[in-house]
């Protein structure tokens, strides 16, 4: 019953949100906002559910002995938080956010950092001249990356005009065929959940 | 042009319909017909075969090599997505198929999400999963779990759980951004089996790169009907090569049009300029 409730209210709202698409009328506006509202309500208390999974989950694994230093800093940072924003508030000079800008964001600026040593090695070891194709794909890198630098002006004026065919041309042709099938899988997959064929995020099949 | 001309005439005035979206709903009515079609319609499923596809067939032996080095397996479905989006949905699919799998060997599989929604979904068709293999006494709902929605946030902590687990394999498939590469880095450095594969072109290059196997484009949408067999999947698959070949009709088409408008010296509007 709680599956054919859900399929039918799925239903409902895909068919309600594709046709309010293709309406400019102030109610399909209003209707559109409206669920998008609804949206975020559902997804803040879906939140709560997320808080107390990770809640639960340190606590277990803290008594189980599994990584007690790492686990009990995420709870610390899960209580302290909330409990300083409650107390003092999320304005500038609060400590919420003398914890968010000096813990917090150089933290999450360290591992987007860490990206740049990962590209230098993947590059290392994708640009290896191992097969046509690949000794293809060195030579259009080694184009671009010339090209995007002062070095690649004092070689030859005509580099850049030759790096941007490459990323206009066969690079873009290449990355419009992959967006063609990526399109019409969202398209297909959306219509089956629409339609009730595709019952997975129900939890099953059946 | 005919599309804008059709459209206001059928619509003058109405104010429910904009007329510049009539090619849009046009193809999406095509679609839909074609999806339907090949959906319910028996003898036209019973014709489709799906072509081999390497990352699928690694699948069994990255499941199969966990389960020999008593190692975990590690799904993720990257950070970008919410299960509003197609490629989640797709993701899930193939969740449920792994998720089988690690039941039947009995091989931990470990699933940090960074949204709470996709977090109770997955629960779910984990749960399934390992009930359908006959196995629901080896589910266990902590691993799967959810982690943070901040974006290096959940990175870290992934790349935490990788190289303190050293999962046998790593499978990445859903919606990433940044934090593909940081991910997929950090398996291959303990030297993983990575599957992945994404909606964005951007992070499918550095799949390419760090990962064995990579899902490119509709090839993520169809790897659960490859893997599973199931008809509904492989029928919409098939929709999608229709759909392909229109498109392809199209834009040939189109530029044979276009072709003879510059040879013959035509500035007039294709009409395919919508």
């Amino acid at each position: 019953m709680n599956r054919k409730v859900s399929l039918a209210v799925c239903f409902l709202f895909g068919v309600i949100m594709f046709i309010q698409y293709f309406s400019p009328h102030p109610v399909a506006s209003a209707v559109n906002q409206s669920v998008l509202e609804y949206w975020q309500i559902i997804f803040a208390f879906t939140l709560l559910v997320g808080v107390v999974s990770v809640f639960k989950n340190n606590v277990m694994q803290i008594r189980r002995g599994h990584d007690r230093p790492y686990r009990l800093v995420t709870l610390t940072g899960l209580v302290a938080m909330p409990v300083l924003a409650l107390i003092w508030g999320i304005r500038t000079d609060t400590p919420f956010m003398w914890i968010f800008e000096n813990i917090q964001a150089p933290m999450q600026s360290t591992v987007f950092a860490l990206l740049a040593f990962f590209v230098a090695s993947a590059s290392f070891r994708g640009f290896r001249a191992r097969s046509v194709p690949a000794a293809i794909l060195l030579l259009s890198a080694l184009i671009i990356l010339l090209s995007r630098s002062a070095l690649g002006s004092l070689i030859s004026p005509q580099l850049y005009e030759v790096a941007d065919w490459i990323r206009s041309y066969p690079s873009m042709s290449a990355r419009r065929a992959i967006l063609i099938g990526i399109g019409l899988g969202s398209l297909t997959t959306s219509l089956r959940v629409i339609l009730g064929i595709e019952r997975t995020w129900l939890g099953g099949k059946k | 042009m005919l599309w804008y001309y059709l459209a206001t005439t059928v619509t003058h005035n109405s104010g429910w319909f904009n007329a510049d979206k009539l090619p849009t709903l046009i193809a999406a009515i095509v679609s839909i017909i074609i999806v339907l079609y090949t959906t319910y319609r028996r003898s036209s499923r019973e014709r489709f075969k799906v072509r081999e596809i390497a990352g699928l067939k690694a699948v069994e032996e990255a499941i199969g090599r966990a389960t020999e080095m008593a190692r975990p397996v590690l799904y993720t479905p990257g950070w970008g997505g919410d299960i509003q989006r197609p490629t989640t949905i797709a993701s899930m699919n193939f969740l449920s198929i792994v998720a089988e799998k690690t039941a039947l060997y009995d091989c931990p599989l470990v699933y940090p999400t960074h949204d709470p929604v996709i977090m109770a979904v997955a629960q779910e068709v984990v749960r399934e999963s390992y009930a359908r293999a006959g196995y629901p006494d080896r589910f266990r709902s902590n691993n799967i779990s959810y982690v943070t929605s901040s974006q290096f946030g959940y990175a870290a902590a992934v790349d935490g759980m990788i190289s303190r687990l050293c999962p046998a394999s790593i499978f990445l498939l859903g919606t990433f951004e940044a934090e593909s590469l940081i991910l997929a880095e950090t398996g291959n450095s303990i030297g993983a089996i990575q599957i992945a594969g994404t909606d964005s072109t951007i992070q499918l290059s550095f799949f390419i790169v760090a990962c064995d196997y990579t899902l490119i484009g509709e090839e993520l949408f169809a790897a659960s009907g490859y893997l599973s067999g199931d008809r509904s999947i492989l029928a919409s698959v098939h929709a999608q090569d229709i759909l392909k070949v229109l498109i392809a009709l199209f834009l040939i088409m189109a530029v044979i049009w276009s072709t003879i408008a510059a040879v013959v010296g035509s500035t007039a509007e294709g009409w395919w300029n919508f």
